[in-house]
Order: C-alpha cells, then structure tokens, then sequence
C-alpha cells in the first residue's frame, strides 16, 4: 500500500499516523506539503489531526481551500481512499467531500479521553479487521467535534449505511454529536472522516491496539 | 489643510475602494453552546429578561471597487465560497464606500 500524508501548518498527528503506517506496510508514507500542487501516485490520502491555520475563521475552513486539497480531491473523485482524522474529518467536511459540519461541542470543553465505539459495518476497507464488529476504545481529543446536518442528510447516512462509527453506551459521546455520530463515510465507502484518533492506540505500548485494526484493514485491502 | 474632497489626479487613478460589513450567524435550530453560556454570565451578572443570545461573526473586508452590484456579487461568493458555511451558518453583508 502506498500511502501519503499531508501536512498543513498547525497539523500535530502527522507523524504518529506516518508512524504506523510504516510500521503496518513496511514503508514510510511520502509527506506532502499543504502547498504543493500535486500528490504522488497512492493509495491512500490521510489529511491528519491538529489545528490546521491555528482553527481560523472555522476548523478546518482554511485548509479545505489549500493547494493540496485540489490534488486530494481529483485523487478521490478517481475513486482513491482518504482518510480524515479529527482535523482531517473538520477539512474533508469544509472541502465538500462529506456532508454536515463539525461544531464546538456542547460542553463548550476541549475533551480529551478514550471513547467506546460501535463499529457499523465491519465490511469496508477501513474496517474489515474489526471483524466480529465489537466495541472497540480509540482517544478523542478535540473541541469543534460536535457532528452536525440536517434531518434530511442524516436519514440518508443512516439509510445508506454511512455511519463509520458511533460513540457507544450511555453517557459516552463526549461532543453532543447527532445520532451519537463519531465517523462517517462518503458514497462508495472509500473516503472516511473521524473525530477519534485510531494512531494514538495502535501500540500496546500505549496501552490499547484497536486503532491498529484500522491501518491493518487498509493495509489487506491494498496490499 | 487635508481636505479629503480634493482627490489629486493619482488618488482617483487607483479607484474607489468599498467596505463590506458581514455577519455570519448559526442558522435558527442549529445548538449555539457559546450563545447559552454567554445567555448564562448575563444572568450572573444580574441583566434580567435575557430570553435568548445568539453567537455569531462580524468580518470587514475592504476591496478595490467601483461598481456596487459587481462587489456585491464578489462578497456573496467570498462568503458562500469561505467566511459562512451554509451547513449551519447564514450571512448578510452591506455595502458602503470606504
């Protein structure tokens, strides 16, 4: 699997998701630059956590609308994988490539804390290692993560089987999101967005590897 | 003496410039925490009556102009393309010489 991370000003989880991406395909992932026009052949796409342009004007706004973004988005609409975690979910939402938005959460908190996590369908080339579809623990850590849309786009997730993840149990979503929403998908499956962050737990080390999974789904499906 | 109607040639060669005011607001429905905590302080503080607050935006952007009803175009797609999201945001503007 041939992988690449972009790098915006303000990105802070870009070299733990390069990390174990090297550590799950056996090479590193080639880094690219918020300004640079042009993305090298890959896989998989990963707009990584942080506060990309120090969260201005809204998450992710700024950097939805950076040079990169339009070789992010040719590299999807030709059918290619992304992968958006926490900041990277806020600027795939600015950039249009999924629906709804990502609000301060109703705490008004930044919240830092693992979370349970139902997996909804373990079918997908994110999740099919998470193959007996049990709850599985991965950190948040963030403070615009409130999943947001309207009525009409939320039916339609939850019709079409969108829905990546949902915060699992009473008293567990640690945002206010609707419908307890953590992750979603775009039509075709290929393109996810996350509040949680998979490449925080994915070291027994750090004391859990259910983040692993996820990186080892992609992995079998690009081998 | 600066007497601001007396333009020199050069001035006027540059061009009128035009100010947009816009206020960017969470649409009606959409939770506004930081309008509820701001609602709770004045309550503090002791303003009775306070019914409601909402949060909301306020951006100036002064751009070379002449012609009010090409800038207006221009805001309407700076603020549909950038400053709101229409997600959970609506916007005005007004526009007036700078």
């Amino acid at each position: 699997m041939k992988a690449c991370v972009v790098v915006f000003p303000g990105s802070n989880c870009d070299r733990d998701v390069a990390r174990i991406l090297a550590a799950v395909t056996g090479k590193a992932p080639h880094m690219a630059w918020h300004g640079d026009t042009v993305l090298p052949k890959c896989d998989l796409v990963v707009l990584p956590g942080g506060f990309s342009y120090g969260d201005y004007l809204r998450s992710g706004a700024m950097a939805a609308h950076s040079p990169i973004m339009r070789a992010v988005i040719e590299h999807a609409r030709a059918g290619g994988a992304v992968l958006g975690i926490c900041n990277g979910f806020q600027i795939l939402t600015e950039a249009g490539l999924l629906p709804g938005a990502l609000m301060r959460n109703a705490s008004l908190r930044y919240v830092c804390r693992d979370v349970t996590l139902s997996v909804e369908r373990t079918d997908t080339i994110f999740t099919r290692a998470y193959g007996n579809g049990e709850p599985i623990t991965i950190p948040v850590a963030h403070k615009d993560g409130c999943y947001f849309a309207d009525e009409a786009t939320l039916d339609r997730l939850d019709g079409e089987g969108l829905v990546a993840f949902r915060y699992h149990g009473a008293g567990s979503n640690p945002n206010g999101s609707r419908r307890d929403i953590a992750g979603i998908y775009a039509e075709g499956l290929r393109i996810l967005g996350m509040m949680p962050h998979p490449e925080r737990l994915a070291d027994p080390a750090l004391g859990g590897t259910d983040g692993a999974k996820l990186f080892n789904s992609l992995f079998a499906a690009f081998r | 003496m600066f007497n601001p109607n007396e333009l020199t040639t050069a001035q006027a060669a540059k061009g009128a410039a035009m100010k947009a005011r816009i206020r960017v607001t969470l649409k009606n429905g959409v939770l506004d925490p930081q309008g509820k905590a701001i609602a709770k302080a004045l309550g503090h503080l002791g303003f009775e009556g306070i019914q409601d607050v909402r949060h909301g935006k306020y951006i100036e952007v002064t751009l070379a102009a002449t012609d009010a009803q090409a800038a207006r175009a221009e805001v309407d797609r700076m603020c549909r393309e950038l400053l709101a999201n229409p997600v959970m945001e609506n916007y005005y503007f007004e526009l007036e010489d700078a």
